[in-house]
């Protein structure tokens, strides 16, 4: 019997080993050359505006002859550890990498992608300067360009005009928070099956606390105080938190932990909120698949403030060419193609005006079928990003930069841990003191462990 | 194996080259086995003893035990474990219970049983992304989900299925996806009975009850034991549910270890930290295999036996 009994164990272990060891490997192939022509793999967010992108390759292709390009297309969630884990082992698997604004200064910082001033000054049909400055500046690090702006974007208010006048509600340009709980609790109608609002309530770092940061900074919340000792708890931050969170559960969507922005977006397509505080580039969507009703009745409005002027948060997709890229001079071919003023165009006539991508350039706001296609939204957009301030985004002074984000590497971890906590008190689990005392405690320990914290 | 048991001194040399021909196939597959499963799960406990967070390459360098002091401290990794026991528990039970009712309906002769079958069991053959996401909307929704419907209609309030009863929410799901199974094994099982067992429990006058009790499920209980090993072991490795309806929350109340490997890797980028979640994992797990695989190899001595 021990026979069998050592046998099992290695089973045992052998089974076990198999379902651990899914968590270590890694992707095995590479890029690698056709004959004759070169082929560069680029990684991409499976956004809409970039799936336009991709259908449309064959116009690069045409004016790019030998070079062929290799698309890997992976939702947002997925795209980061593929696209970090490549680059941070140096695998070389992709030539251009899609990255958020957050990852870009860590990226840099590490040497993971290369500054592209060298490409841009030799390219002056790219004309740096007509690429939006606020958008230019999260996507660059110690002043040198590391990714090309794909689109960019910032945060502000959908609400439904009909609704609002049918409750006698006016949303002013620039509201208040106040303002919009008023509102909310007037438009708000259990009857009809519509919530006065549509809030993240979802766990992620890139989910509810990204809502949530930009209300904690104008409430005059913060998330480290000059010398990174976590501020959690502090009372600007707790009063922000407990409005965020007791909106929601008067007059927010239903079921509201299991709603990201994907959720809301089709609450307020279908008519089921009357409004919604998120990203501007949803804009677009929002109207492409809303109801008639919906449709023309969709207003804009700045992002809700209490303290600061502006509450708008910043974001920006961008391109990037990897360190270990072997065709750096075809890479930057592609990626001047696809975030170029010409590009912005032909997606416009070949895909629709509403699936451009956004916030990037000046001059797309002056393409006259863009303005019609986007009238409501279009200048609110571009407000809401050079209103933004990254650098500044609190009221009082912060050791970080980033609106809805801190720029650390340990952020992810932090944000992750916390957004639970918040989501724990959407869902009335635990009380926002409760959700905050943990978070405080957690990331005090995370940056105690980093260094920041001495 | 009854050649092992064999006073065997004469005929050594003939039994092992026999025994190696016979084995000698076998042996590539074995060899990529162990090369699939042993070299990353040596790595493994390489990385677990680093200071190894992706983004802050820096850092990097030996952490001797570090990494496994943050394991046995972090009260999430705990809760991780007990919603895994909760879930893996509850979705085992719930798809069995069902599993076996559904076979007892099954195995009885009507019209359009065909049918009816092949109805039951194609929950299991959907994709789980699509079912999720299905029942994200169509089930769960407060305000058009059927489930919302079902309580309105026997005069409950409606429940904020997600953020309310997360848990309860995903064991539904899980054991939605996985009785199917249970009810095969168990209809196979069931197949198996000698109607004239039955007939003489009949024939002395053994009520409905007591037939089942007494004939029945004496019979299914090696069957009943190997779709609660095959049930666990699965369900222990949910993920896609998780992901796509709750990611995790609220407040980590549906977190499981897969999913809490997954964000400490995939999300924080901590693999030296990862690492030690799983190996304390594998752990915990090998000491509930061990017991688990024991009583199925005496499920199929047991079957040889017959």
């Amino acid at each position: 019997m021990p026979r069998t009994g050592r046998r099992q164990l290695i089973t045992a272990t052998v089974v076990v080993g198999t379902l651990t060891a899914a968590a270590a490997c890694s992707d095995p192939s590479a890029g690698q050359d056709a004959s004759g022509n070169t082929t560069i793999t680029v990684a991409l967010a499976a956004n809409p505006q970039m799936k336009t992108a991709e259908s449309l390759i064959s116009d690069f292709e045409q004016k790019n002859p030998g070079i062929k390009v290799k698309f890997t297309t992976l939702p947002e969630n997925d795209l980061r550890p593929a696209v970090t884990k490549d680059v941070a082992t140096k695998a070389g698997q992709y030539d251009v990498a899609m990255i958020g604004s957050y990852e870009v200064p860590i990226w840099a910082k590490n040497g993971w992608i290369v500054p592209l001033d060298s490409y841009v000054s030799k390219d002056t049909a790219w004309d740096e300067n007509d690429v939006l400055q606020p958008i230019k500046d999260i996507v660059s690090a110690d002043g040198k360009l590391y990714a090309a702006p794909f689109y960019g974007s910032s945060s502000f208010l959908f609400y439904r005009k009909d609704l609002a006048k049918k409750a006698g509600v006016t949303i002013p340009q620039k509201p208040t928070w106040q303002q919009v709980a008023a509102a909310a609790a007037k438009l708000d109608d259990k009857k009809d099956g519509v919530s006065g609002i549509c809030l993240r309530g979802l766990p992620g770092w890139g989910q509810n606390l990204a809502s949530l940061t930009t209300v904690i900074n104008t409430f005059g919340g913060r998330w480290f105080d000059e010398k990174w000792q976590p501020q959690l708890t502090s009372p600007a931050t707790e009063k922000a938190v407990k409005f965020y969170v007791d909106l929601l559960r008067a007059h927010g969507q239903q079921d509201a932990a299991k709603d990201g922005w994907e959720g809301c977006l089709q609450q307020i397509a279908q008519g089921k909120t009357a409004m919604w505080y998120d990203d501007t580039v949803f804009a677009g969507s929002a109207l492409q698949e809303a109801t008639a009703q919906v449709k023309n009745n969709l207003g804009f409005a700045m992002a809700p403030v209490d303290q600061t002027k502006a509450s708008g948060w910043l974001w920006s997709w961008g391109l990037g060419i990897t360190q270990s890229s072997k065709h750096k001079d075809a890479a930057w071919k592609f990626i001047s193609w696809a975030t170029s003023k010409e590009y912005i165009k032909l997606a416009g006539t070949k895909a629709g005006w509403d699936s451009v991508p956004p916030g990037s350039r000046t001059s797309t706001y002056s393409i006259p079928q863009y303005q019609s296609a986007a009238k409501s939204y279009a200048d609110l957009t571009l407000a809401s990003i050079n209103a933004a301030n990254p650098k500044q985004p609190t009221v009082d002074p912060v050791p970080y930069t980033g609106v809805q984000y801190v720029q650390i590497p340990e952020f992810t971890d932090i944000g992750d841990y916390v957004s639970q906590q918040v989501a724990g008190a959407i869902a009335g689990t635990q009380s926002v003191q409760q959700a905050l005392k943990k978070s405080q405690s957690y990331t005090e320990s995370v940056v105690k462990k980093a260094g920041y914290l001495k | 194996m009854t050649t092992i048991s064999q006073p065997a001194v004469p005929v050594k040399s003939p039994t092992r080259r026999g025994s190696w021909s016979r084995r000698a196939p076998l042996l590539p597959a074995l060899v990529i086995t162990l090369v699939l499963t042993q070299i990353p799960f040596a790595l493994t406990i390489w990385y677990s003893l680093q200071h190894w967070n992706l983004l802050n390459p820096g850092h990097k360098g030996f952490a001797g035990l570090d990494n496994f002091r943050t394991t046995f401290g972090d009260d999430t990794f705990w809760k991780a474990i007990k919603n895994t026991v909760v879930l893996t528990g509850g979705a085992t039970i719930a798809s069995m219970l069902v599993g076996l009712v559904l076979a007892m309906l099954l195995q009885k002769k009507f019209p359009g049983r065909g049918i009816a079958r092949t109805l039951a069991i194609t929950p299991f053959f959907v994709m789980p992304v699509a079912v999720t996401l299905f029942w994200r909307s169509a089930m769960f929704d407060p305000s058009f989900g059927l489930l919302g419907w079902l309580t309105d209609s026997v005069g409950l309030p409606r429940v904020n299925w997600l953020s309310e009863q997360s848990m309860l929410s995903i064991i539904m799901i899980t054991s939605w996806r996985w009785t199917p199974f249970a009810m095969l094994v168990l209809l196979a099982g069931l197949q198996a009975l000698p109607d004239d067992q039955l007939e003489a429990a009949r024939v002395d006058g053994a009520n409905w009850w007591q037939q089942f009790r007494n004939v029945v499920l004496p019979h299914l209980r090696p069957f009943l034991e190997l779709t609660a090993l095959l049930l666990s072991m699965n369900i222990i490795q949910t993920f896609g549910e998780i992901a796509l309806l709750t990611a995790g929350g609220p407040a980590f109340g549906t977190t499981n270890i897969t999913y809490y490997v997954y964000l400490r890797a995939f999300n924080s980028f901590d693999f030296g930290t990862a690492s030690a979640y799983g190996l304390v994992t594998l752990v915990l797990t090998i000491a509930l295999a061990l017991p688990a695989l024991r009583l199925l190899s005496g499920i199929f001595q047991k079957e040889g036996r017959r």
